[in-house]
């Protein structure tokens, strides 16, 4: 890391003391910022700066800080995840950035995702569409059957896992124009309509799933492909083109 | 459970707006063909074209399976793009959407009711002439009698002809020292007033009124350049549309590469050859 370096900041981040309060965008000048540190990390920087000037520090989501939990959740810039592609923001680092650079910080944008405080959003409508229908029955009276007895195959083993790479982040649903949670939602039926063991409730788990993702209040998909190339784990386009096959399917049964 | 999703459903609303997209991208091709005897055809067979695309029946039909998917595409698109404004009530301040999307695909709302404009007004300035105007005017052909050049009417059978001081035309006083044998009821129906039987039809010129239209003095070149302008707008639509609705029925296979380079094709070339015939009419002719 010989070639980092320290820059000076500005940044424009989203403040909101709570979900009822109006919020707005606050101006923030931070310096001596290595472009070795993640854009967490320089956040964490801020928040310092701000305790010691006996301020609020700035709420943000974040838990595994290596791309795997899906908790980070800015939009920076103008881009989910910020200017890079297939990352997290806590895989984003300074050294995207330029001495005298002017960020702007703010929280996922959605309906269904409503702003808890500053750049914290509730993301429980994810959840409570995988309630809806992402889980497949299991026998566990003792005589459970190992998932490797099951024979899959290989491209279609391969599939589904790309699809379960999702982590839930809701980088699709805030880059999306329209705030569709529709790759979330396809990533989510196709990899368990792929496999043996989802077959069993393919059908009602389509339909409940794209009933509670309505019932959130996201919006309806229009083939921008923006979510693809926003999201950190590439899940592909053709998830919604299968979750769109699958709701036709169970649609005329 | 299923019955009700099939109507309301976000999915449902995508399966619509791609079946009536697709189905009025057949009509294009087919309204193109058409047109294009404007450039490659005579007037003759242009107006029959005309005959043929309001009488017969299984085109009747698919005249009308136009009119419903053009409403039904702007509605379900105007419920679509509702739905879509209302996902995010409190917008970004700052935004960067070239960085993830094409133009055409984050406008297609605004390029459809731009499409929208332009049927209106070009049926109003086609189809609202050629079935309600009283002064549509009917085809004439100049013709050698007996070695003397003259204007008559064409007949829709072959060799039928009409001389044009012959006809009782509606609203002229009759000559009572020598009233004239036939005239024309229902626009284009050639009667014998006598009998009052039908014995021949002619053609409404929509031929000569599009000529008109785009040669006119006065607002035939803007004309011209609104109907251009209106074609690139439609070239834009469909740069989207095309593929995406492939995407929208659950087509994303081995063959979207193949679909994708076909649907590009098509909107450009489509847009710009009915482009074409307007240009042609009012500098080449
Ligand atoms: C000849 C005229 C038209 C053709 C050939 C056409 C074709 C298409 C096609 C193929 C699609 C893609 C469908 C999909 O993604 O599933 C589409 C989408 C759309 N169209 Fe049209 N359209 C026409 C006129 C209109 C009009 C008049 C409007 C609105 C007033 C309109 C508004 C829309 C909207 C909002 C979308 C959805 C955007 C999207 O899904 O990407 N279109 N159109
Ligand atoms: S599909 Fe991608 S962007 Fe959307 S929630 Fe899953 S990982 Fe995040
Ligand atoms: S903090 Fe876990 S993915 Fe970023």
């Amino acid at each position: 890391m010989s070639s980092a370096k320290n820059i000076n900041i500005n940044l424009k981040i989203w403040r909101q003391k709570n979900a009822k309060s109006k919020g707005s965008m606050e101006t923030y000048k931070l310096d001596n910022v290595s472009t070795a540190s993640s854009f967490l990390e320089m956040l964490d920087q801020l928040n310092e700066q701000l305790i010691n000037e006996k301020k609020e520090p700035i709420a943000f989501d974040h838990d595994c800080r290596e791309g795997i939990c899906g908790m980070c959740s800015l939009y920076i810039n103008g881009r989910a995840h910020g200017p890079d592609t297939g990352i997290t923001t806590c895989q984003l680092h300074m050294r995207m950035f330029k001495d005298g650079d002017t960020i702007f910080v703010e929280p996922w944008r959605s309906k269904a995702f409503p702003v808890i405080k500053d750049l914290v959003v509730d993301r429980s409508a994810f959840d409570r569409i995988q309630q809806a229908g992402g889980f497949v029955s299991v026998n566990t009276s003792g005589n459970t059957i190992d998932a490797n007895a099951t024979p899959v195959p290989k491209h279609d083993a391969d599939k589904a896992f790309e699809a379960a790479a999702c982590i839930g982040c809701g980088a699709c649903v805030a880059t999306c124009k329209n705030g569709s949670a529709m790759l979330f939602v396809g990533a989510k039926v196709s990899q368990y309509a792929l496999l043996p063991q989802g077959k069993v409730e393919a059908t009602q788990r389509v339909l409940n799933m794209v009933r509670q993702m309505d019932e959130e209040g996201f919006g309806n998909c229009t083939n921008t492909g923006a979510c693809e190339i926003e999201c950190p784990k590439g899940i592909s386009l053709e998830n919604i083109a299968r979750m769109n096959r699958e709701f036709l399917k169970a649609s005329l049964k | 459970m299923a019955k009700s999703a099939l109507l309301k459903s976000s999915i449902v609303k995508k399966y619509w707006m791609a079946l009536t997209g697709l189905f009025l991208c057949l009509f294009l091709a087919g309204h193109l063909a058409g047109n294009l005897q404007l450039i490659f055809g005579d007037a003759l067979q242009f107006n029959q074209y005309a005959v043929f695309m309001t009488s017969n029946p299984a085109v009747k039909l698919l005249s009308y399976l136009t009119y419903f998917s053009i409403l039904f595409h702007a509605f379900d698109g105007f419920m679509l793009t509702y739905q879509n404004v209302k996902a995010r009530p409190i917008g970004y301040a700052k935004t960067n959407p070239g960085a993830n999307s094409s133009f055409s695909s984050r406008n297609m709302a605004v390029l459809g009711t731009l499409i929208l404009v332009f049927i209106v007004t070009h049926m109003v300035n086609f189809w609202a002439v050629m079935h309600f105007d009283k002064n549509m005017p009917l085809m004439k052909q100049t013709v050698e009698v007996q070695g003397q050049k003259q204007e008559l009417f064409v007949g829709r059978k072959v060799g039928e002809f009409y001389q044009v001081d012959q006809i009782q035309l509606e609203g002229e006083a009759p000559n009572p020292m020598m009233p004239k044998q036939i005239t024309i009821k229902n626009g284009t129906d050639v009667y014998n007033i006598q009998a009052n039987v039908k014995i021949g039809e002619l053609y409404k010129d929509l031929h000569k009124i599009t000529f008109a239209f785009f040669q006119d003095a006065k607002t035939g070149l803007i004309a011209t350049i609104l109907y251009v302008l209106a074609m690139a707008v439609l070239a834009f639509h469909l740069l989207h549309g095309f593929q995406s609705a492939f995407q929208s029925l659950g087509v994303n296979n081995k063959f979207t590469p193949a679909i994708k380079t076909f649907g590009k094709l098509f909107a450009i070339i489509v847009p710009l050859l009915f482009a074409v015939i307007p240009v042609y009419i009012h500098f080449f002719k």
